[in-house]
């Protein structure tokens, strides 16, 4: 998946060239096409168009990959998430259950008492994963007090400035003279929402919150404690959600505007019917039919979390992980990323002016929107 | 004001282990398919003499062939010619520009050879860093045009490196990443290319050139850089011709004495280049470009425009009151420039119109002692026309006396002939 600007044309001199020249040659086989004429371009500052040409034979060219591959496991990678939601809807579990191991806050922080703060604070916690020679950096932001006040008017504020100032720091470290090598990413990749499960329709909370923040950063809405749903209401709240969102124009993930071709808009689409997932979090194991599964027990059956018929949990992970783990990071980057970053430099004031120290002069190191 | 986010108490972060299978160990694979679907880019530069075997080279490094006509020597000067060619295997789309070096070493002053490359260089690397500062940017569909490899041809004298070469060298190792190679290493025999290899390196070492290394920080390509390093220059033999050898057609040159394969390792070098340039360190040597060559351009140049990270109080500056006051400089100075042509503007004018009051009064004069002279000669003229009249009246008034004159004779005369008439008559009578 590939992200592109809205608004962006297809780049059309990759698409039109290459479906000319069909699959190109095996390995040690030897072939006396003659070649395509090259275009030929004179000035150097040009650049210039490109022109198809045949190989002759193997040449090592698709080494290339492998060489990424490489590299690319030795840096390791950054996973940046957040989730969302009023307390009590299985976020730390669902975050449990997607990783396979103990990364929500609170099992980090198993001596912290469990009250409901009095404001919306945000809490990381970061670990490294490793699977097969893959190592991951992950962040999981945790956001206690989110909707559960009585006046809930501006919650999502310290959630929008939480976002932007990681935009910020990453942007202070783009323009440095003597960069990073390799420069820290903490910006949120990925927001998951989790709607509570009524049954009837989106509440204002969730309208204002998905519709101010699918602005500035990737939300996945997800139907928690789905368990509580029976399939027909879990359709036709799903329906309803879908209705609403379009109704507010709130574009969640993954985003229409960004399908870069065909094959991505048919997966998409696939993906767009089914959001938002109904989902089920478990941590803990039963035995299942001889086999060990992660589930819920209850008295009038086990919930198998893994299991499509049971919820859609195994969707969500293959979204998040499986298939478009790179794309989140890239329409993060490509897109919410600059947009950030057209914004603040296209602002005329100094960064420093702060409304709410009042003092108006230099303040390096804070960023106010 | 910074929102508090809760940390742990320590702040090293923590492995765990996973109780199954979560499936990222498919990001490298996500992450490889977005770049094969949006394809690669490699540029490399071939710089050399004229008929060195740069475009050879090329052909069959890359087994095709890419329409070249070969250069003539008469080039007043270098220019770098870039040519893109898009080539596919299995399912990578990459995009390679190759730009030749045309007319390099054929001067007979070749001061200035190495400018035109360290430009054209330099050129890419500021395009890159224009895209980057825009404000609206589009970087990952930017088509990089930046040098990945930069392959130095070096001749096949057998001897040491011409002073051309490392001059040129010397300028371009900060740039890019240069690999050496000795072209047309068929004239050279093995013990000679033995010596020549050696002294190339040395010479390289002791100048100071910071040749491309092979990466061995990656176990899985540590050892086979660290053996083709040995073999550094690489002297290869290009060839697009194929020849039989055995029972099959291979790439080769032939000669009456014998026939030089180009893919025999004992005959040339030429496997080793493509395993290095193609099949182990393409990936490397773009990255190398860009965060090497590339950073060290942009902080030159971003110091060079007057950009610091810290003030004198070790504060950090923003970008943004830097770039605004830039501009508030750069307005100023242009208020300035503006001011001084106006200035000059009123000067020239004051002068241009002394200048042309002057004139003015010359011309004026002139016209007066024009016009005096023009009366004085009126009045000459008027005199002698008067007294060419009077002359003329004088002399009409003499003419008429003198007609009168005879006229009076005549009367006079034929008077007196008819009186004597008469009186003849009379007498007659």
């Amino acid at each position: 998946m590939v992200a592109m600007a809205p608004g962006d044309a297809a780049d059309g001199g990759w698409a039109a060239v290459t479906p000319e020249h069909g699959s190109s040659l095996e390995p040690e086989e030897c072939s006396m096409e003659p070649s395509a004429m090259p275009e030929e371009e004179m000035p150097p500052s040009v650049a210039p168009s490109p022109a198809g040409c045949q190989l002759f034979g193997y040449v090592g060219i698709e080494a290339v990959l492998d060489q990424m591959k490489i590299k690319t496991m030795k840096t390791g990678f950054e996973f940046n998430i957040m989730v969302v939601g009023q307390s009590g809807l299985g976020k730390s579990t669902m975050v449990n259950t997607l990783f396979k191991s103990k990364v929500s806050r609170k099992a980090s922080q198993p001596s912290q008492e469990e009250r409901i703060p009095k404001t919306v604070q945000l809490q990381s916690v970061t670990h490294v994963i490793e699977e097969k020679g893959v190592k991951m950096k992950l962040t999981v932001t945790d956001t206690p007090g989110f909707g559960d006040q009585i006046n809930n008017e501006n919650c999502w504020d310290p959630i929008i400035k939480y976002i932007n100032e990681q935009y910020e720091r990453y942007l202070r470290e783009e323009i440095l003279i003597t960069r990073k090598r390799k420069i820290p990413d903490t910006r949120v990749h990925g927001c998951v929402y989790f709607i509570p499960p009524t049954g009837h329709w989106l509440r204002p909370l969730d309208l204002e919150f998905m519709r101010r923040l699918s602005k500035i950063v990737n939300v996945v809405p997800v139907i928690a404690k789905a368990d509580t749903l029976t399939l027909e209401e879990r359709a036709e709240f799903k329906q309803q959600i879908q209705a609403d969102l379009k109704t507010h124009a709130i574009s969640v993930y993954p985003q229409e505007d960004f399908d870069q071709d065909p094959d991505d808009r048919v997966l998409n689409d696939r993906i767009r019917e089914k959001i938002p997932f109904a989902v089920v979090g478990a941590d803990q194991e039963h035995q299942v039919n001889g086999k060990r599964v992660l589930g819920r027990k209850t008295k009038w059956g086990i919930i198998e979390v893994e299991n499509p018929a049971h919820c859609e949990f195994p969707l969500l992970r293959d979204l998040l992980i499986r298939s478009h783990l790179q794309d989140l990071k890239d329409i993060t980057h490509n897109v919410h990323y600059e947009s950030y970053r057209v914004r603040r430099l296209n602002e005329s004031n100094r960064p420093a002016l702060s409304p709410l120290n009042g003092l108006p002069g230099k303040a390096e190191g804070s960023s106010d929107l | 004001m910074a929102v508090a986010v809760g940390r742990p108490a320590s702040d090293d972060l923590r492995n765990l282990s996973l109780s199954g299978h979560v499936g990222f160990d498919s990001l490298p694979d996500q992450l490889v398919n977005k770049s094969t679907s949006q394809g690669f880019c490699f540029n490399i530069l071939c710089v050399g003499e004229t008929g060195i075997g740069k475009s050879t080279l090329m052909d069959t490094l890359f087994n095709t062939k890419f329409e070249s006509e070969p250069a003539t020597h008469n080039e007043p000067g270098v220019r770098l010619k870039a040519r893109s060619y898009e080539l596919q295997e299995s399912n990578v789309h990459l995009k390679l520009t190759i730009v030749d070096t045309v007319g390099f070493g054929d001067q007979i002053n070749k001061d200035d050879s190495y400018k035109p490359i360290v430009e054209y260089i330099d050129a890419q690397f500021e395009a890159y860093l224009q895209e980057e500062l825009k404000i609206k940017r589009s970087l990952f569909n930017y088509h990089d045009t930046r040098i990945h490899a930069c392959l130095y041809f070096i001749a096949p004298t057998g001897h040491s490196l011409k002073s051309l070469d490392l001059v040129t060298m010397k300028k371009l190792d900060s740039k890019v990443n240069i690999i050496p190679i000795i072209a047309k290493a068929d004239t050279i025999a093995k013990n000679e290319l033995h010596k020549f290899k050696s002294k190339i390196m040395s010479e390289l070492v002791s100048n100071g050139v910071q040749i491309y290394q092979f990466p061995t920080d990656e176990e899985t390509v540590a050892e086979i850089n660290a053996t083709m390093s040995v073999h550094l220059p690489f002297a290869v033999v290009g060839s697009t011709e194929e020849v039989k050898i055995g029972n099959k057609m291979a790439k080769a040159r032939q000669y009456p004495w014998g026939v030089v394969q180009v893919e025999n390792e004992n005959h040339c070098d030429f496997v080793k280049l493509r395993e290095m340039l193609i099949r182990v360190n393409m990936e490397d040597l773009r990255e190398q470009t860009h965060t090497r060559h590339y950073e060290l351009y942009r902080r030159c140049k971003l110091e060079e425009m007057g950009f610091k990270d810290t003030d004198p109080d070790s504060k950090p500056f923003s970008l943004q009151e830097t770039y605004e006051a830039k501009r508030n400089e750069f307005l100023g100075e242009l208020q300035k420039k503006e001011d001084e042509m106006r200035q000059m503007f009123v000067m020239r004018v004051k002068e241009k119109e002394a200048e042309l009051k002057e004139a003015e009064k010359d011309l004026h004069e002139k016209f007066d002692h024009l016009k005096r002279t023009h009366q004085e000669e009126k009045k000459k003229v008027e005199d002698k026309k008067k007294e060419l009249e009077e002359e003329l009246n004088s002399f009409q008034k003499k003419k008429a006396a003198a007609q009168l004159l005879q006229s009076q004779a005549q009367q006079a005369g034929s008077q007196q002939t008819k009186k004597d008439k008469d009186k003849k008559n009379f007498f007659f009578m």
